[in-house]
């Protein structure tokens, strides 16, 4: 992949950060290599300033977020009171299900309106921005359903993600000088980047004839026809087979080294503990901790919130299907479904009040 | 699966299982859903199917994994009547259902549960499980009943709106939404999906229980591991055929299947 870097780099990439600690710090053992998703590429270590407590001040922040709360009706989906997100790293959003992930991704993204809060994207305030306009100073996104077009070709599609087309106008369509030299240009990019993402072969096709994991690498590479500065991936490795998942590991893994910036929402672990350098974990809509993913993995709460310490547990045993005794780690998984249930019915029953 | 021993679960566990004295007993060899040599596809030409075989005797939890494209929901599909059958058979209760649309199969008893979009978010949950039984009404009490047995939470929640709730809920409404109609196969594509790991496990309890009070049921699954945990036998399906089948157990301990389908990563934990 990277073997071959781009001609273009991404505009608005990111100087040097001023920390020297910020900075990629090659292990003794981790050359970098792209070949295979298998070799490791060093983290990104010392993005924060002081100890991995939710809300922790950054080196070199690209996003800052305070105050962002949405409800829906009764429902606090996401209450956030403080949180930066650093500055050419990847870093992962975490959490159960009905967390508030993807609700504060449409938030930061202008896709949804906050209650309260406001944030900032490299210094200017992102508060009641709408979402073609965030894209265009340098944030995008994808989605966990994909939304490629499918009735357009997979060329098409991508040609669709450039900015600035100088075509885009009743008057100047009709003119082909106008803008032929750019369409040109936006065609090559967009080769280059179909080459990265193994998609060449398909330019001509349907969108719509890609399976899954193709449409999540179109989407990606289609994102980054815009010369993103902020990259933000909701679920990339949903419903992808996992004989593409490392290669598209590695596509994420080259965004960062050309001096991007990587928030993506995820629940495959293997990948997070993978890719990630950062990592912000979310329960309930609140910020419930946040570190290098080493440090939040064995953090009890984490685990027991989201993790599932239960991952050695035999549910046929659990559901009496296969004889076996119950050891503690069914017990407590058994209890833990429990409390839900309970809690859920609880809730319900403070609400018909 | 002969191997089931009384449930070891405390009284005071979270999920009620009406049917957990009657499980040993329930599985006979009557043949419930008999899928013979099938080809189905959508699009001309291509056949996403290629003569797969799939058996579920009366009271069994049938377990389906395979790589992604695989067909596993296309075979779920054509069970209900939402894909063309192009060759082979399908029957349930012994007749045929090949060409026969999906309504006409929820009356033969055979539920759907699809893996998304799989409730209207629009309305409470008491209309939710109300469009389950809209061609046997009557009976909703009775129904309603069976499925907050199993689903607790939702017998307290009837009126709120099924768009408010969480990604594991909406999947135990749609769950209930097919129970309604009392099915005698309950078809459910991925349950855990998108689900959190607890939440996933949940799930898995769930269907366990549901197959546990009678029902019937064939599961389409990407979390390999734990649904052949629970299923009493699994089919793995490559390329629209039945590549192995065996009882789950079996299943988990092929090293070709293991090396396939469910993957090393899997099995050292998280």
């Amino acid at each position: 992949m990277s073997s071959n870097p781009p001609s273009n780099p991404p505009a608005g990439e990111p100087v040097v950060p001023e920390g020297a600690a910020a900075q990629p710090e090659p292990t003794p053992t981790g050359t970098v290599t792209t070949a295979t998703g298998s070799i490791r590429r060093p983290k990104t270590s010392g993005l924060a300033k002081g100890d991995s407590v939710p809300g922790v001040a950054k080196n070199d922040p690209i996003l800052v977020i305070d105050g962002v709360t949405r409800r829906f009706g009764g429902l606090t989906a996401v209450d956030v009171e403080h949180l930066e997100v650093p500055r050419n790293a990847i870093t992962a959003l975490i959490g159960p299900n009905g967390a508030g992930k993807t609700t504060l991704f449409n938030l930061l993204c202008g896709f949804d309106k906050p209650n309260t809060g406001t944030w900032s994207f490299d210094g200017k305030n992102l508060s009641g921005i709408p979402s073609f306009k965030v894209a265009r100073m340098g944030q995008v996104r994808t989605f966990q359903l994909t939304k490629a077009l499918s009735l357009l070709t997979v060329l098409e599609n991508m040609k669709l993600g450039a900015t600035g087309q100088k075509g885009e106008g009743l008057f100047r369509s009709i003119i082909p000088a106008i803008w032929r030299k750019q369409d040109n240009e936006i065609e090559d990019k967009a080769m280059d980047l179909l080459q990265r993402f193994k998609l060449d072969a398909k330019a001509d096709d349907y969108a719509a004839s890609l399976s899954g994991g193709q449409r999540k690498l179109l989407e990606m590479a289609r994102a980054l026809m815009s010369d993103p500065t902020l990259v933000m991936l909701d679920e990339p490795m949903a419903g992808v087979n996992p004989a593409l998942t490392e290669s598209l590991l590695d596509h994420i893994l080259d965004l960062k080294d050309l001096g991007m910036t990587v928030l993506f929402v995820e629940h495959d672990m293997h990948m997070v503990r993978h890719i990630a350098d950062w990592v912000v974990v979310m329960a309930e809509g609140k910020v419930v901790a946040e570190g290098p993913p080493e440090t939040v993995m064995e953090d009890k709460a984490v685990i027991d919130a989201y993790l599932g310490s239960h991952q050695d547990v035999d549910l046929g045993v659990v559901t009496g299907r296969v004889a076996g005794e119950l050891d503690a780690s069914a017990e407590e998984l058994l209890e833990e479904i429990k409390e839900a249930e309970e809690a859920s019915i609880a809730e319900a029953e403070e609400e018909n009040k | 699966m002969s191997d089931v021993s009384p449930d070891p679960r405390t009284p005071g566990s979270a999920i009620p299982d009406p049917g957990a004295a009657r499980t040993a007993g329930m599985k006979t060899e009557t043949v419930v859903v008999e899928v013979k040599d099938l080809t189905a596809g959508y699009l001309p030409g291509i056949n996403i199917i290629n003569s797969a075989n799939l058996v579920a005797h009366k009271g069994e939890l049938i377990g389906i994994i395979g790589p992604n494209g695989a067909g596993k929901s296309t075979l779920l599909k054509s069970i209900f009547g939402m894909v063309k059958v192009r060759g082979g058979d399908i029957t349930v209760d012994g007749a045929s259902v090949v060409g026969l649309k999906s309504d006409k199969l929820v009356q033969r008893g055979v539920g759907f549960v699809p893996q998304t979009n799989n409730v209207f978010p629009s309305l409470t949950i008491e209309e939710n499980l109300q469009m389950g039984l809209y061609q046997r009404p009557k009976v909703y009490a009775e129904r309603l009943d069976f499925v907050t047995g199993i689903f607790a939470e939702l017998g307290k929640r009837l009126k709120q709106r099924a768009g408010s709730l969480s990604g594991g809920e909406r999947q135990m409404v749609a769950m209930s939404r097919a129970l309604m109609m009392d099915p005698s196969v309950l078809l459910l594509d991925e349950p855990s999906a998108g689900l959190s790991p607890v939440r996933q496990d949940d799930a898995f309890i769930r269907v366990s229980d549901i197959n546990k009070a009678g029902v019937t049921t064939i599961m389409v699954e990407q979390n390999a591991r734990r649904c052949l945990q629970i299923c009493d036998r699994g089919y793995v399906l490559d390329q629209g055929r039945d590549a192995y089948e065996g009882t789950g157990r079996e299943l988990l301990s092929d090293p070709k299947v293991i090396g396939l389908y469910l993957g090393s990563l899997g099995a050292d934990g998280v």
